[in-house]
């Protein structure tokens, strides 16, 4: 991809392209990103956190197990951001670590309330789509399609809607 | 050993590996942990259609989607070598409720009374999955983060506005679940 969109360039120009950071396109660069993704599908998969069940049971409070994965999860999470900011610890390229500050907005309460419903169907927020999809459980394809048009949909209205 | 890792992995084991996905992403490229960001960028991708919601260079996201199908092809993988043969243990009283709702499917990740391709048509069906869907992308966009973005992300980072996504998500979840439910099982 970066080689064809740099096809115009002299010659001496392309290899400093190709080896630029901003080079996001490398299939290599993002392998990692890959692995990531695949120890993260496994562990949905098998803390069963994909199951329509076990988020039935977290909002019938039935059971621990999803407060459990969430809140450990959370725990952990704030614990290893409090240790990046506090030792400056550094990306593998030796960048500073950012981390975007959320602004609050009124969305974050309708949408937040409209995305609970959904999930309270589906038994699935994003993540677990796609890991439901992976699973074998092939109609959950439609749940999805219908999930990137429900994006879509907010895209069109977006300006229209209280923020 | 194997035997053990096809065991259902309890909350103690997936929390914290879910928790470590956060540094894991920042040390790798100072990237945000967050899934439904995902969705955004396929619209952008294959239909941004003059909006400007759409209009950003999601190639400098595409990390973002290398990461979705890894948790795709993760799915894969546990399904097909690590499965655990025995069906999953629901809490009782949810199952006692559920089956009082006509579900009679406990062997699947999701109901295959309501999830399957043969009950899409019917108004039940479309309601769980078709609308569901829906208001997941639609909601998630509108309160811009997810379960991961918002709840693990925007928490481990102390976000205030986070937490209200969160209660929100956590609301609008237990209302559908109490009132809403018991009404549409039957439809």
């Amino acid at each position: 991809m970066a080689q064809s969109s740099n096809a115009k360039l002299p010659d001496e120009f392309k290899t400093l392209v190709v080896l630029h950071p901003a080079a996001e396109f490398s299939v290599v660069k993002n392998l990692k990103f890959l692995a990531v993704g695949v120890f993260f599908g496994i562990t949905f998969v098998k803390a069963e956190i994909i199951s329509w069940f076990r988020i039935q049971e977290m909002f019938r409070f039935d059971a621990f197990h999803m407060y459990g994965v969430i809140g450990s999860a959370v725990w952990v999470g704030a614990l290893s951001v409090f240790i990046i900011k506090r030792l400056g610890i550094k990306t593998i390229t030796g960048d500073a670590i950012r981390i975007e500050p959320k602004t609050f907005h009124k969305g974050q309460i309708f949408g937040g309330l409209l995305f609970g419903f959904g999930w309270a169907l589906t038994g699935a927020c994003p993540g677990p789509l796609f890991a439901q999809i992976g699973s074998g459980c092939t109609v959950v394809v439609v749940t999805f399609a219908s999930a990137v048009l429900g994006t879509w949909v907010y895209g069109y209205l977006k300006d229209k809607l209280p923020h | 050993m194997l035997d053990f890792i096809k065991q259902p992995w309890p909350w103690y084991i997936a929390g914290p590996i879910i928790g470590l996905t956060v540094p894991i992403l920042l040390i790798l490229g100072n990237k945000p942990f967050g899934i439904s960001s995902s969705l955004r960028h396929i619209c952008a991708a294959c239909f941004p259609t003059n909006l400007s919601y759409f209009k950003y260079n999601w190639k400098k996201e595409i990390w973002n989607l290398f990461f979705v199908t890894g948790i795709l092809l993760g799915a894969v993988l546990a399904s097909s070598f690590l499965k655990d043969p025995d069906p999953i243990t629901i809490a009782d009283k949810t199952k006692t409720v559920l089956q009082e709702n006509h579900i009679t499917d406990f062997n699947h990740a999701a109901p295959a009374d309501i999830f399957s391709w043969g009950s899409l048509l019917t108004l039940r069906g479309f309601m769980f999955m078709v609308l569901g869907g829906f208001l997941v992308g639609f909601g998630t966009r509108y309160a811009g983060g997810c379960t991961s973005g918002h709840s693990i992300m925007g928490l481990s980072n102390l976000q205030w506005p986070s937490l209200v996504a969160t209660v929100c998500f956590m609301t609008g979840g237990i209302l559908v679940t109490w009132f809403v439910l018991p009404f549409i099982l039957k439809l």
